[in-house]
């Protein structure tokens, strides 16, 4: 590590502490869209990892393990079961699994909120858990 | 009610898998949890079974968006059937887990991957929807190869790189035969195929995807000449994920091939038949010599795989109703007794150290209770009266004699006999010859009833089939009823 600790750009780690938040609000607005318009969690789970990615690049693996301060697998495990719940919330008004249920007013920034909505909030999680937890275990090798 | 039942043989396993992940540092919690996992799998599949005898086919179209536009699920009596198997063969494996599995793998997520692939299996059982059906597979592939490939031994390695190449081609074939079915259909959905098919305009075309699908599922289900990944794989990993592999795996390629060849294409036309029972006797008899050459415990096992795996869709090539009884009848009855014999011989491996049949001897004097309980799904899996296999194998050779495929009738007896013959190859030399050392231990205290509960019970189901057989028998036989005459299904699919 400690020769890589050496090498760290400062132009790069500059540039970094500016896109990081940049990148993350991003990717959140990407995932807020998606419902709707072109987006989703997906796409802004592949965001906002790689704005982490890009983190661990200038500050090292070790520093952006600490700021996302949770493991990247136990994001996955917390984005399925977000993922379920939302399926599951149809259900329990005895409509088929998955079934969309939507707020009858539409809210100010959101737009229309429903339940695919929060199922996409378990995409983008479970998206940030599998590509961190691949790059990270990469780079540390 | 009916909804919730159908989906819950999908949830339990997805939600165990990922609280499992959730607790992948807690050993203990991980073990309660997945064989509770397991244990409500089973639950609800009997309770699918139950409700599907009863009240008949059973769909849910998912996010109420209407079929054939979204993906519906539907469970007909073979579906549910498979389901109660599947969460058998998952508690039996878990069950056997807890007793063999080293720390090492659990804490690289072993629960959470065999619920996954729990989960895929009954996928794959429950959807009314073809490339869903793919999705369904490439689930339970990506969990087997990571179960295959964990723990990192090189001949596991080996083996893995075999299995995951010949499985990602037929993934491929899979695909594109889908591709094509729906540039020709313009659907997915099975029962709307089902009903496009037999009215377009272009019957030969839809050749081409049949045959894409054929070859695809008998990758899965190692069929002759395609079986060669399963022998040189299945004995790598652990034994119970050996069990699990051999019990289920194979079943959902064959499974596959019923649906599809009842469901979407009349087997009938063009010769599909023939084809079908002429690589189902190929399948028999390639599998039955290749154990006889074999001296490894698990390699012969594997190999008798393939050989039954011919027998079940011989019951599809002969396509009467009561011969695709005899293949779902054959399917419950392999599926119980193949994973128990995996799993003894995971017993024998801790009781003498090997798996080389040269290696061991004298184990019926000093465990005779074992060798009753290898005897039971050994001679039932060569078809000796009144076990399982023989019930199983008269329904098939009935219904070959009453379409006059004498021929077949004939392979299929004389590779009973020869599955008798390996069968008692292994007896002779673990169980009746006497030990080349003496390096007999015994089972160890602590984990006993984990790794005897399972084949003790996989046994008694064996026996019990053995013994009332009609049950099974007229279950599967409104099952094949319900393959041979879809239109129940479709109606139920697509609504009126």
């Amino acid at each position: 590590m400690e020769g890589k600790e050496a090498m760290i750009s400062l132009i790069l780690s500059t540039a970094t502490r500016y896109l990081l938040p940049l990148l993350l609000l991003f990717s959140i607005f990407v995932l807020l869209r998606g419902h709707n318009e072109p987006g989703g969690g997906f796409v802004g789970g592949l965001v906002a990892s790689a704005a982490l990615a890009l983190y661990s690049i200038a500050y090292g693996v070790a520093a952006a393990r600490r700021m996302l301060r949770i493991d990247p697998r136990a994001l996955i495990g917390v984005g399925l079961l977000i993922a379920i719940g939302s399926g599951l919330l149809s259900m329990a008004r005895g409509l088929p699994f998955l079934t969309g249920l939507w707020v009858e007013r539409e809210l100010p920034l959101l737009g229309k909120v429903g339940t695919p909505m929060l199922f996409d909030v378990g995409v983008f999680l479970v998206v940030i858990g599998v590509v961190l937890t691949i790059i990270f275990a990469l780079s540390e090798e | 009610m009916r909804s919730l039942l159908l989906v819950l043989p999908l949830l339990i396993p997805l939600s165990t898998a990922v609280l499992g992940l959730l607790i992948r540092r807690k050993p203990h919690l991980q073990r309660v949890l997945a064989t509770a996992g397991a244990g409500l799998l089973l639950t609800s599949g009997l309770g699918l079974l139950v409700s599907v005898q009863q009240g008949g086919i059973h769909t849910v179209q998912i996010g109420a968006w209407p079929a054939p536009f979204g993906i519906t699920l539907a469970a007909d009596l073979f579906s549910a059937i498979m389901v109660v198997l599947t969460g058998l063969i998952g508690l039996a494996v878990v069950l056997y887990s807890l007793g063999s599995i080293d720390p090492q793998r659990e804490r690289f997520g072993y629960y959470p991957l065999v619920h996954i692939l729990l989960l895929g299996v009954c996928g794959a059982f429950l959807t009314g929807d073809i490339f869903n059906l793919y999705v369904w597979f490439e689930v339970m592939l990506i969990s087997s190869f990571v179960l295959m490939a964990l723990g990192g031994e090189r001949a596991q390695l080996e083996g893995a790189i075999k299995y995951v190449t010949l499985n990602l081609m037929s993934s491929a074939l899979f695909l594109v035969a889908v591709g094509v079915l729906y540039g020709i259909a313009g659907t997915l959905n099975m029962a709307d195929l089902s009903k496009t098919l037999r009215s377009t305009p272009h019957p030969d075309l839809a050749m081409a995807p049949a045959m894409l699908l054929l070859i695809a599922f008998g990758i899965k289900a190692a069929i002759f000449p395609l079986f060669f990944w399963l022998p040189a794989s299945y004995h790598t990993p652990p034994v119970a994920v050996s069990a699990l592999f051999a019990g289920l795996l194979t079943k959902v390629g064959v499974y596959a091939m019923i649906r599809v060849f009842t469901l979407l294409f009349n087997p009938q036309a063009h010769g599909i038949d023939l084809i079908i029972l002429v690589a189902s006797g190929l399948t028999m008899i390639t599998g039955v010599l290749g154990a006889v050459a074999q001296n490894e415990f698990r390699r012969i096992l594997s190999f008798h795989i393939i050989s039954q795996i011919g027998y079940m869709i011989m019951g599809l090539g002969l396509f009467t109703p009561i011969s695709l009884a005899g293949s779902i009848f054959y399917i419950a009855h392999h599926i119980i007794v193949k994973t128990n014999l995996f799993l003894i011989s995971g017993l024998v491996f801790r009781l003498q150290g090997s798996y080389h049949l040269k290696d061991l001897g004298g184990l019926y004097r000093k465990h005779p209770g074992l060798a009753a309980l290898f005897l039971t799904p050994a001679l039932s899996l060569a078809g000796i009266p009144p076990l399982s296999g023989f019930w199983a194998k008269l329904i098939l050779v009935k219904a070959g004699l009453e379409v006059q495929q004498y021929l077949i009738v004939a392979v299929s007896l004389i590779v009973s006999f020869l599955t008798l013959f390996s069968m008692l190859k292994i007896w002779n030399e673990a169980f009746w010859k006497s030990a080349p050392e003496e390096h007999l231990t015994s089972l160890p205290q602590g984990n006993r009833l984990a790794l005897l509960l399972p084949v003790l019970g996989l046994a008694t189901i064996t026996v019990w089939i053995s013994l009332v057989p009609e049950t099974l028998f007229s279950l599967s036989e409104q099952a094949a009823q319900q393959l041979v005459d879809p239109t129940e299904y479709i109606r139920r699919t697509l609504g009126d």
